[in-house]
This record gives C-alpha cells, structure tokens and sequence, in this order.
C-alpha cells in the first residue's frame, strides 16, 4: 500500500514544495533539472532495458528543440524551385508536438539504420549521429541560423481557468509543466516496462540469441524502443527550448549525453526510479560545485564521478538501496525467528 | 586536372596522420576489447607537450616529437594500470563509461593547465612549399607524412617480424590460449594500450605546428578515428590503414567538390554508406549480428 502511494507522494511534495519556497534560483535549477530527468528516463529505455549503450541520445533532443523552434517561429524554406517553401508561426503546442514527431520520425529511422549492428559499432554510430546533427545545425545557416542561434522562441502557452490563455513566462508555471511532462513519460514508460514489449526488450538484453530463437523479433522491437524514447527525448527538448527561448547547435554536445548518462547510471538503469534519483543527484551536484570550484574542476569531478560510480556502484544507487532493504529484511526476520525460538525452548 | 592532383596530395598527406590515429585505436579495441574514449586526448596531450617542449622550454622540435611520443605512451600505461587493471573481464560498456569518465576528466584537466586559449607550436621547417610541377605542398605537411609512413611501417615490421609481435597477436587470437603459451597478459594489455596511446600522442605533436593546440582539439579527432576503425572493421590494423585513407580522400574530395561546411561529416556519411551498403563491413568483421 505504500509503496504504491510512495511515487504519488514524491510528485506532491514535488508540486508543493519548490512553490512554497518560492526561491527563483532553485526553481530555476529544478525545472533545468527535470528536463534532463526526462531526457535520462527516455535513455533508461534504450539503455537500461534494451542494453544499447546509445550514445547519441541529445541528437533526439536537439532535433524536438530545433523542430518545435522552427515550427513555432515559423521558416522559409528554399528547396532549389521557383518560390521558397514559406510556413508562418504555428501555434506552440502545435510545434510542441511537431517536435517530438519529428524526433520520433527520427528515431525510427536511426533505429532501422544503428540496429543493424551491435556493441561497439552500435555506439560508434549513434555518437557520430550527433555530431552530424550539430553540424547539420551549424552549417545549414538559411534554416537554423547557424552558430547565431534562434532567438526569442515564444513560450508554451496554457489555458487556465482564471486567466485564459496565457503565454508560460513565469518559472512557476514552467516548473509544474515539466513536471506534469515527467510524471507522463514516467507513465507511459511503466506501463510500457510492464507490458508484452516491455518483457520481450528485457529478453533480449538478457540473451539476444535466446530471445530470437524463441520468436522475439529483436530489431522490430528495438525500434519501437528508440521511438518512443526519441520522442520523449524530442519532448525533453520542446520543453527546453521554449522554457530558455533561444537554441543553438550547441545543444548537439556529446557533453549533454554523457550527462544523461551518468544520470541513468548512477540512479540504475533498468529501474524505474533510477533515472529520477542519478537526476536529482547530478542535476543539483553541478549548481553546489558551482559555488565552490572552477567548471574545468566541475567537469574533472564529473568525469571522476562517473569512473567512481562504475566501479562501486556498478548496479546504481537504487538496486544498492533496494538490496540493502531486502537484506535488512532477512536479519530482522532472522532474529524474529531466533528469538521464538529461544522463547520456545 | 591539376585540382584532382592537388586533392589527392593533400588526402594523402591528411591520410598518413589518420592511418596513425586509426591503428592505435583498433589495436586497443582488438587485443583489449576497450572502445578508448581517451584517445582524442592523448591526441591532445602530445600536441601540448610539443608545446611545452618546443614552444615554452625552447628544445629542438624534433627531440621534442621524440619525447611527446615516450611521455604519451607513459601517460598511457598509466591509463591501463589504474583504470582498466581493476577492471579486468567488465563487459565492453562498463569499460567504455569508465574511459569516458577519464576523457572528460582529461580534458577539463588540460583545460585548466593550459587555459582555453590556442597555441602554436613553432615549426623547424620554411614556410614555402615544395612546388611539385602543377601541385605544391607544405615542408611540414611532407615531413609529417614522412613520419607517419615510417612508424606505419615500423608497426608493421613489430606486430608481424618480431616475438613481441607473435605475442600481442597471440593475445588477440586468442588471450586464453595465449597465457597458457607462457605470454605476460597484463604486460601485453599494458604495452598494446602505451603502444596506441603513444601513437596517438605522435600524431597530435605532428600536427601541432600544422594546426593550433586547444583543449578541445581532440574532439573530432576521436570521432574521425571511431569511423576510420568502423570503416576497417574493429581491431583490424591494415583496415584501419586503409581507412585512414579513404577518410582522408572522402574528407578533401567532398570538402573541394561538394561542401567544405561538411568535411567533417564525411566519416559518418562514409560509415552510414557502409550500413546500408555492406552491413557486414567493407572489411571481415567478427562483433556484427543481425
């Protein structure tokens, strides 16, 4: 009973209690912070349950960001005909979506092409996705205005009940939508784990072979995977891009995913939590160092952080707290059990 | 005409470098199953150190590409014995976390010892090229194409005429077998990791005069070096060779003919050709399923 409540309780302390502090600075790191988290779920996916190192996740991300931009400001586009291909502003939400279908369109794509192979090729290619994306970005000047970023990308808008429909500048508003957007793909990805394909990706990444001979059509699968999770990732971008309101191929940095990474690691990945508790964790650890130390020392920590979590903690921080419940559990059970029998002899 | 020529002496020139970066890389992945996410920063790191050497302490270049290469190789085998000594028999992605964790920590620690600012290396050589008939090149480009041929060769002579050769190929055949056959394995893993590390330090002094040494530099030159080891297929050294090469020819011939915003999206335009053309690689490849 708890513990079905437990996650419930965690998304209220989460709604209520940024607010109640009301410090803009904090409300700030934890709305960044959450679109990582949701970046770092949508990886778990890939990552924890498939176990396909992807290491060109920020490629989705950029893309919903760069798409739900474009979309959003509006473009013209010069396809070598007579007149320019020209689309005027959409609606944001309109774009919103535009970008995780893009991301999504993507990822289907990437996933019939990166899938053909396995290990270390699997990982060689989707890095150098990325960075073909960020050159994409940088060198395509008419479309995304190169290194000059795109500027002043309108805000998310909602409609609420006492105002109408208004345009999402506050950090409040911003920070509950992020998390409003967490707490779904934390719930289509449960479901998803807990399902009929959710049991056949963890199949595979047991044992590939076995998981074919019994029937599993591993690719078709593994596809299904990166799309839901590149559109997560495109939405993790969406966010981004209309909460800080400028993009530029910056974004692209194999930096980015390694965080999102670590993030996974860290927490577990093949857990649910997982992803939550390493982005909690390294999301705020990098605004404490902040204070304290140069960002070329940052990023040694970072760097020593992630040698120093793989070699003790290689299952992650989750699986570690779990194991340690469930070991605690026997002792206590196991003393229950000496003393009735003391008491009885 | 003359631009086809000149083309193809500035990828050849461009090759020998890439070659160099290529057989380092896929020795480590062959005989250790590591994937070296440290490598772009050996890279970076001889290039600093014919800095430090030639630029800031004023030694002869050519000593100074000496000592880069044995100090590469040093920072190398200490890479092996902290990091992935401790590791021996983790599957090939928990190795490769723990080498990306190294390659930002190295990174970020270069850019705190050397700032964000480029350097320069200064070259021994004149700054007129060498007019061939209708094509000239660099005194510096030919003296790094020079070197890059004969530690080419060199390698070749090492991995196939001598015993530490059969050894290193043993451990790669088969590391098992190989112990029993009385060959130090960890020794091996240490020399095979110093080995592509100093190799990689070699090519990052090379180039320092050539280009301009920042901490980042290294970046592209990992990701250049992951494309020529895929185009050859993983741990196959005269794949990676070639591959060097066809990289290099790929880069200048798009850059010249296509679009030089693009140069450095040639390796993986060259690798997704290879997937969709050659799944199984251009090359025989062992890691591919499916």
């Amino acid at each position: 009973m708890t513990a079905r409540l437990l996650p419930w309780l965690f998304v209220l302390v989460m709604a209520v209690g940024p607010l109640w502090l009301g410090d803009q600075y904090i409300l700030y790191v934890l709305t960044s912070t959450g679109i990582f988290i949701i970046g770092a779920m949508s990886l778990n996916l890939l990552l924890g349950y498939t176990g396909q190192l992807s290491l060109g996740h920020i490629a989705f991300f950029g893309i919903g960001a760069y798409t739900s931009a474009l979309l959003s400001l509006g473009f013209d586009l010069d396809l070598g005909g007579a007149e320019p291909f020209v689309l005027g502003p959409q609606p944001v939400w309109v774009a919103f979506l535009g970008g995780i279908l893009v991301a999504a369109l993507f990822g289907f794509l990437i996933g019939k092409l990166a899938f053909r192979v396995r290990g270390a090729y699997f990982v060689i290619v989707t890095i150098s996705f990325a960075q073909v994306m960020r050159m994409v970005a940088l060198n395509w000047v008419d479309l995304t205005e190169g290194p000059m970023a795109l500027n002043n990308i309108p805000p998310l808008s909602v409609w609420l009940p006492w105002d109408g429909v208004i345009p999402l500048y506050r950090k409040e508003y911003n920070y509950l939508l992020v998390l409003a957007v967490a707490v779904v793909c934390f719930l289509v990805i449960q479901r998803l784990v807990q399902s009929r394909v959710g049991r056949a990706l963890v199949a595979l990444r047991e044992n590939e072979s076995l998981a074919r001979s019994v029937g599993i059509d591993v690719t078709r699968y593994l596809v299904v995977a990166t799309v839901i999770a590149a559109g997560m990732a495109g939405a993790a971008g969406g966010l981004y891009t209309h909460y800080i309101r400028i993009v530029d191929p910056d974004v692209f940095m194999f930096i980015y995913t390694v965080t999102m990474v670590i993030m996974v690691v860290t927490g577990g990945k093949g857990t649910l939590a997982g992803p939550i508790v390493g982005g909690l964790a390294f999301g705020i650890l990098p605004e404490v160092l902040r204070e304290v130390a140069r960002p070329e020392v940052q990023w040694i920590i970072y760097g020593v952080a992630m040698i120093v979590v793989v070699f003790f903690l290689p299952q992650g921080i989750v699986p570690a707290v779990r194991n340690w419940f469930a070991g605690r559990r026997k002792r206590v059970a196991a003393t229950a059990l000496g003393l009735r029998k003391e008491t009885s002899a | 005409m003359e631009a086809h020529l000149q083309h193809l002496l500035n990828a050849v020139v461009l090759g020998g470098t890439y070659a160099l970066l290529g057989i380092g890389l896929t020795l480590i992945f062959g005989i250790m199953r590591v994937v070296n996410f440290t490598h772009g920063e050996l890279y970076t790191f001889g290039a600093y150190m014919a800095y430090m050497l030639a630029g800031m302490m004023g030694l002869n270049f050519f000593m100074s590409l000496a000592m880069a290469a044995v100090l590469g190789m040093a920072l190398g085998a200490l890479i092996e014995f902290t990091l992935l000594r401790p590791l021996k028999g983790a599957d090939i992605d928990t190795t490769m976390l723990v080498m990306i964790g190294a390659g930002i920590a190295m990174q970020a620690g270069e850019q705190l010892v050397w700032g964000g600012v480029a350097k320069s290396v200064p070259s021994p050589f004149p700054a007129e090229p060498v007019v061939l008939g209708s094509v000239s090149v660099g005194m510096n480009r030919l003296f790094v194409l020079g070197v890059a041929l004969l530690l080419l060769g060199g390698f070749y002579l090492l991995i196939n005429r001598t015993t530490l050769g059969v050894a290193m190929r043993a451990t790669f055949q088969d590391p098992d077998t190989a112990a029993l056959m009385g060959v130090n394995r960890g020794l091996m893993y240490t020399l095979t990791f110093a080995l592509g590390s100093g190799l990689a330090a070699t090519a990052g002094a090379l180039l320092g005069p050539i280009f301009v040494v920042t901490p980042t530099m290294g970046d592209l030159v990992a990701l250049k070096a992951f494309a020529i080891v895929i185009l050859g297929g993983l741990g196959n050294i005269p794949g990676a060779t070639i591959g060097g090469f066809v990289l290099a020819l790929a880069e200048e011939f798009g850059a010249g003919y296509l679009s030089s915003g693009y140069r450095d999206a040639m390796g993986f335009l060259l690798i997704i050709a290879v997937l969709i053309v050659r799944p199984q690689g251009l090359f025989a490849m062992k890691e591919r399923i499916g």
